[in-house]
Formats: C-alpha cells, structure tokens, sequence
C-alpha cells in the first residue's frame, strides 16, 4: 500500500476521531458513564447509529425505540455487504472484516481498481476507524463539556466531501452516475419526510434506471 | 443516569442487529449465484447509497437544511475531486470553506 493511500485513510480516521471527541463528551454529559459511550462504540461501530442511540436515551426515549432507530440507520449495512463481498477475508478474520463495514471503509474500497488494494484499503480503514472512534469517545467523555463545536472546523463537511471524492472516479461509468444521481435525489427529497436511514435506502431506487439496460 | 439491564440489552441488541445486517450481504453472495446484471447492480449499489448519503448529509441536519456553509464545502470538494486534486486537499479545502464561511457568520 503505497504512501499516498496511507495518508489519506488516515486523515479521515483521525477525523473520525475527532468527532468521537464530541459523540463521547455528549453522551458523558447527557449523563452516561463514560465506559457506555467507549463500549456501545466499539461494539456497533457505526457512528450516525449510536449519536441516536444516545441522544433518544438521553430524552427520556426507550432503549427499544433506540435500538429500532439505530437499526433503521444501520440498514444500509445489508446493500453494503451485497456490494463489497469481497474485501472480508476468510475464517475468523472475516468476522473482523465484517464488523469493520461502514460508509469509510466501503468507500475507500469502491475507490480502488483491483482486488488486492480494495482489500488493504478496506482492512486499513477499518483497523483505524476501530482505534480512534472509542479512543476518541473516551478522550471526549475525559473531557466533557470542555469540547467546543467541531462544526467550527467545517468538521460536518469532512465526511460528505471525503465520501464524494472517493466515489466520484466511478461516476465516469455513465450507469452507475445515472443510477446514484437519481439515488441521491430520491433521498434529498424524502429526508424530511421519514425517519433517519430510510432515505438513503430508498435512494436504492435509483438502481432501476438501469435495470432494464441490455447486458452491458 | 443508571444504567439498567434494559438499556444494557438495547446496546448488545443494537450491537448483534448491526452485525446481522453487515454479515447478510456477504453470506447471500457466497451461497447464491446471482446473474451477472444483478451483480453489476449490487457492485453499483454501494456507490448509490453513498451517493445518497453525501446530498442527504451535505444539505440536511435532522430532516432540515443544514444552511449554506456545509453544502458549499461539499460543492468546492466536488469540483476538486473532478480535475483530480489530491484527496488530502480535497477534504481539508471543503473544511477550510466551510469554517471560513461560518465565520463569516454564514449559517
């Protein structure tokens, strides 16, 4: 795996970190003890999840309706793995390379040409969003209400401008544009309407626009 | 806060469901053959929900718009990343607009 690649699944990494920094300091001051947020962290590994799983707890929601909204949000999960079977590895190594499946990981994957790099990169990824997602909710809830607004530092903007960057070379196949433009416009539309997750599942939609192409 | 046995169970049920979902995909694909359009489909699938995902979250926040800064980061990363400038500065210039931009008093 060459320098460049090194450097960029780093960078998004240590970003992820930081915004464990502030998963961690709210669910600290909203009230959890601080080896929840480490722990529900480590064990789900799928950030947007576990803000609403904290956050509808912390409003007095139930654990029940947490869990069904941290699912609903989960469930692009399923089309994740149909896409990438590739890139988990065998035996017991594969149950890491499964649990490490997130938009990130996914995403440096589809950005890559040949299997072996998809596979590193993936692997990379994954082994790094492990480590600094709970170190990163610890170090918030250590500090608590001393964290200012990473939305200062155009945090909020890392994530969509890193995703678009990385799945934009597939964007040069003009079926898979069509297919993930009209995707994105169906979510973008229904986001107001429905609860968080569903949206992005529906963006799926944009799959039938070329589901009745010829064999390519 | 306590935390109850209840809400101990939500994390592990969160924690197993989540697995469950990540591990169906891979499981399907390595018991059934599928059809090389549905294969192309599900390869172009990943790519439709990111797709997704970046317009949902470069312009909303919690069902409503997410102002001016963000999406305009996310814009100035786009048109980067198409004339191919290293991902590095992709990202850290759509942060830079963004935060440039809010203190500017831009929402």
């Amino acid at each position: 795996m060459e320098g460049a690649m090194v450097r960029d699944i780093a960078l998004v990494c240590l970003a992820v970190g930081v915004i464990g920094i502030s998963y961690g300091a709210i669910a600290v001051t909203s009230g959890f003890p601080l080896w929840f947020p480490v722990l529900l962290g480590t064990m789900v590994l799928a950030a947007s999840s576990e803000f609403l799983f904290i956050g509808i707890v912390a409003a007095g929601g139930s654990p029940v309706a947490a869990v069904l909204a941290g699912l609903l949000v989960n469930s692009r999960h399923l089309p994740f793995g149909l896409a990438v079977p590739d890139v988990f590895g065998r035996g017991w190594r594969r149950l890491v390379g499964i649990h490490f499946m997130n938009d990130e990981t996914v995403a440096f994957a589809v950005n890559q040409e040949d299997h072996d790099r998809r596979r590193a990169a993936y692997w990379a990824c994954g082994l790094g969003i492990l480590l600094c997602w709970p170190v990163g909710a610890a170090l918030g809830g250590l500090i608590g209400t001393a964290v200012s607004d990473p939305d200062v530092f155009g945090l909020d903007t890392v994530f969509p401008a890193a995703l678009l960057a990385l799945i934009l070379p597939a964007f040069n196949d003009p079926k898979t544009r069509r297919a993930a433009l009209t995707g994105a416009a169906v979510a973008l539309v229904t986001t107001p309407f429905l609860p968080a997750g569903l949206p992005v599942l529906l963006g799926l939609l944009g799959l039938l626009t070329i589901v009745r192409d010829k064999e390519t | 806060m306590d935390i109850t046995p209840a809400l101990l169970i939500s994390m592990v049920v969160l924690a197993v469901g989540t697995f469950a979902l990540r591990m169906s995909g891979p499981l399907l694909r390595s018991r059934i053959s599928f059809p090389p359009k549905v294969d192309k489909m599900m390869e172009v699938s990943a790519v439709v929900l990111l797709a997704s995902l970046v317009l949902t979250t470069a312009l909303t926040e919690g069902g409503v718009s997410a102002g001016i800064a963000r999406p305009a980061g996310v814009v100035v990363a786009g048109v980067m990343a198409w004339r191919k400038l290293p991902f590095i500065v992709v990202v850290l210039s759509a942060a830079a607009v963004t935060s440039l931009l809010r203190l500017f008093g831009v929402p």
